[in-house]
């Protein structure tokens, strides 16, 4: 079937940067009188890419520009890109919050975004009438809501406080009861913002366990919005990567995800020059750490159960005997516990190559890490490793985004935790 | 698919606007949320507090008392003969009540709703709506009150003798009607106003308390008219008096129900036609700001 149900034509949306009070009226006249004399827009043409780290000449910045996408119906369409890519932005547009600044957006469905839960609660109200309110503002009918009601509370689990005003509920109650009325939409599109995702870790598992039945048992056409590498190849039938307000990348959602992993060369080299926060003797300084795929291709984030090479550069203070360098990186999880550990003497290797050269390479095959962030701890001594022997030792030298894969191939969801994968096997 | 059926689409989205976007189609399937919002407005108001809704009675009543003892008692306005002053002022306030809660209720929308705005879709134009009507509940609980006062007046004391009831009673919902859209058209300006520049908002608090006092709703217009005419007012506030739009309201609906009052059908219809204008012109700027306000607000 291929029945487009949406489509996104050449959708830009400009912003102003700074305070909105200062000058916008003179700006608005501007406006306005090229505007009566059916010229363009004279703001629309000096906007900027939107890069949030850099500083711009133009007040005007493009959040997002010149977006062409479709969607056919009974597919599931992840996005993908870094925070301020313009991922929210579009959403709103999707959602009628806001409108582009240019183009336009022909759909044939009803849009509605699972994640605004809670929207429009009156706390003097009970639960009831809130569920009512709330569905309504969501887009849902009375007739809809009444049909669905039983099932609404049953979800919540809120039954004994269905009369009572919201104000006396749990925030966890609360927001139960707002998941609820939200999870029982039935819009044409859905669109999911997994990124607003709130609450406590076992709503956002079952708000993520409630996307993965909708848009898997439903056939329901979904976008999805998501920094969970793992949850886009799951769900997604194709994926859209997006860059500084442009698209990048569009096709087959793993292809994507490898798009959005492999990043630029100058930017993923980790510098490491300004950290004084180092202990060691300082014969030499760690400068910078790269992380690397099997081709040596600079990546940004890891997936678990691919090869990992991480590239250690050192800047050479005085002469020593590499031969008797012991070297070591540990990966250690929020709280401090070293999860895995290579250590050079542990190892057998041999660095008597840095004599010609300012750069070693560890090579961990099959990354065995749950999908997480790791800081890693890089301690370099000579002949011992004992403290009076440190060359130089960075703690926290760089997070590392481990992205959740399939480590085992059993196609199973996996269990969010973090810590190592083991190939194992039971038996009976 | 066949092309023809390819291009219809339910709904298209984007920065290009019709200048009057009301979309009839649209606001109907949202009916249950005006319905579900007049309800909240209604019921939320008087939530946890004692009295409840005798609120609604109380505050025009006390209003009347204050007047009565200051503008009557001791500024010696003249309510007219017949008249007692009493009902005089229950009648102004009442009628000024509906068109000053339309109007603050309606002026905020979008600061007070950002939240909800902010996330979600629906016709915006919902919520003043929903501000009007519920208004208009407290507007018929206010009026069965100045009724009720009427009916004791005429029949139980000799000061009411020059009121009777007109046939004219029956331009009533026309008069509601006006106010309405008056106080409508004025609240959507103001809130589409201040998104971007905040300073109305600041006007809106003590700019109504001064807007009653110039729209006859203490003293007849007559006087104002006499006053003129003695030279004791300029006339320029003669005008602004007369040509307010809120006066000729109120003095109508003094005119049928109490059967006095210095204005003729000529007004009321320049009343109608300005409240059209001002409904129309702030329905195109509502629509104007409800697609990008999110930014600016």
């Amino acid at each position: 079937m291929s029945d487009v149900i949406l489509k996104v034509e050449s959708v830009s949306k400009q912003y102003r940067l700074g305070l909105v009070s200062s000058g916008t009226l003179s700006h608005d006249l501007k406006r306005w009188w090229y505007k009566i004399r059916r010229k363009e827009d004279p703001f629309l043409q000096v906007g900027e890419a939107n890069d949030r780290s850099t500083v711009g000449n133009s007040d005007y910045v493009w959040a997002l520009r010149d977006i062409n996408f479709e969607l056919k119906r009974g597919e599931v369409l992840g996005i993908i890109g870094k925070n301020g890519a313009g991922k929210s932005t579009l959403l709103k547009i999707l959602s009628r919050v806001t409108s582009p600044s240019t183009g336009v957006i022909k759909t044939k469905g009803r849009i509605a975004s699972l994640l605004e839960v809670g929207t429009g609660f009156h706390p003097e109200m009970t639960g009831l009438e809130n569920i009512y309110l709330n569905g309504a503002i969501l887009g849902m009918t009375k007739k809809e809501i009444k049909f669905k009601e039983d099932e609404i509370i049953d979800f919540s689990g809120c039954r004994r406080y269905i009369n009572t005003p919201v104000k006396r509920y749990s925030s966890g109650m609360r927001v139960r009861l707002a998941f609820a009325v939200a999870a029982h939409l039935e819009p044409d599109i859905l669109v999911v913002d997994e990124v607003l995702a709130v609450g406590d870790a076992e709503f956002q598992k079952k708000a993520i366990g409630k996307m993965q039945d909708i848009s898997r048992e439903d056939g329901r056409t979904v976008l999805f919005v998501s920094h969970n590498m793992g949850a886009i190849m799951n769900l997604c039938t194709r994926a859209l990567v997006l860059e500084h307000g442009n698209i990048v990348f569009e096709g087959d959602e793993k292809e994507a995800v490898n798009f959005y992993i492999m990043a630029k060369k100058d930017k993923e080299q980790i510098d490491l020059k300004h950290r004084n926060d180092r202990i060691g003797n300082g014969q030499f300084l760690i400068s910078y750490i790269t992380l690397m795929d099997s081709n040596h291709n600079p990546i940004s984030e890891v997936l678990s159960g691919k090869d990992l090479i991480i590239r250690v550069e050192i800047d050479k203070k005085e002469d020593i005997d590499y031969s008797k360098l012991i070297v070591s990186i540990a990966f250690q999880d929020s709280n401090e516990n070293t999860v895995l550990l290579f250590s050079s003497d542990e190892l057998k290797s041999d660095f008597t190559n840095l004599n010609n050269s300012n750069s070693f390479f560890l090579k961990i095959p099959k990354l065995p890490l749950r999908g997480s962030f790791y800081s890693l701890r890089l301690v370099t001594t000579y002949k011992t490793t004992r403290v009076e022997d440190f060359i130089d030792t960075i703690d926290n030298a760089f997070k590392v985004s481990v992205i959740e894969n399939d480590f085992l191939n059993t196609g199973k969801k996996l269990r969010r935790l973090n810590q190592v994968f083991l190939e194992g096997e039971f038996m009976a | 698919m066949n092309t023809a059926s390819e291009e219809q689409w339910l709904f298209t989205i984007s920065s290009k606007r019709r200048i009057i976007e009301l979309n009839f189609k649209e606001i109907a399937r949202y009916k249950d949320l005006l319905f579900l919002f007049v309800k909240r407005d209604v019921v939320v108001k008087y939530k946890q507090t004692i009295l409840g809704p005798l609120w609604y009675f109380i505050q025009p009543l006390f209003t009347s008392v204050i007047f009565t003892l200051i503008f009557n008692n001791i500024a010696d306005i003249s309510a007219g003969d017949g008249v007692p002053p009493f009902l005089f002022n229950l009648a102004g306030i009442t009628a000024w009540n509906y068109f000053k809660e339309c109007l603050t209720g309606t002026s905020d929308t979008f600061k007070k709703n950002q939240g909800i705005f902010g996330k979600v879709y629906f016709p915006r134009v919902i919520i003043p709506m929903s501000v009007v009507i519920s208004n208009l509940i407290k507007f018929g609980l206010q009026l069965l009150v100045f009724f009720g006062f009427y009916l004791y007046f005429v029949m139980f004391t000799e000061k009411a003798s020059n009121v009777s009831l007109q046939i004219s009673l029956v331009l009533l919902p026309v008069l509601i009607i006006v106010m309405g859209t008056l106080g409508l058209g004025f609240g959507m300006i103001i809130s589409s106003m201040t998104t971007k520049y905040r300073d109305l908002t600041f006007l809106v608090a003590f700019g109504v308390q001064l807007l009653m006092y110039a729209s006859a709703v203490m003293y007849p217009l007559e006087l104002i008219k006499s006053k003129v005419a003695d030279g004791r007012i300029p006339k320029i506030a003669g005008y602004l008096i007369e040509y307010n739009p809120m006066t000729s309201i109120i003095e109508m609906f003094r005119v049928i129900t109490l059967g006095i009052g210095d204005v003729d059908y000529s007004m009321l219809i320049y009343t109608v036609i300005v409240s059209t204008i001002i409904f129309l012109f702030g329905l195109v700027i509502f629509n104007k700001t409800e697609k990008s306000f999110i930014d600016t607000v």
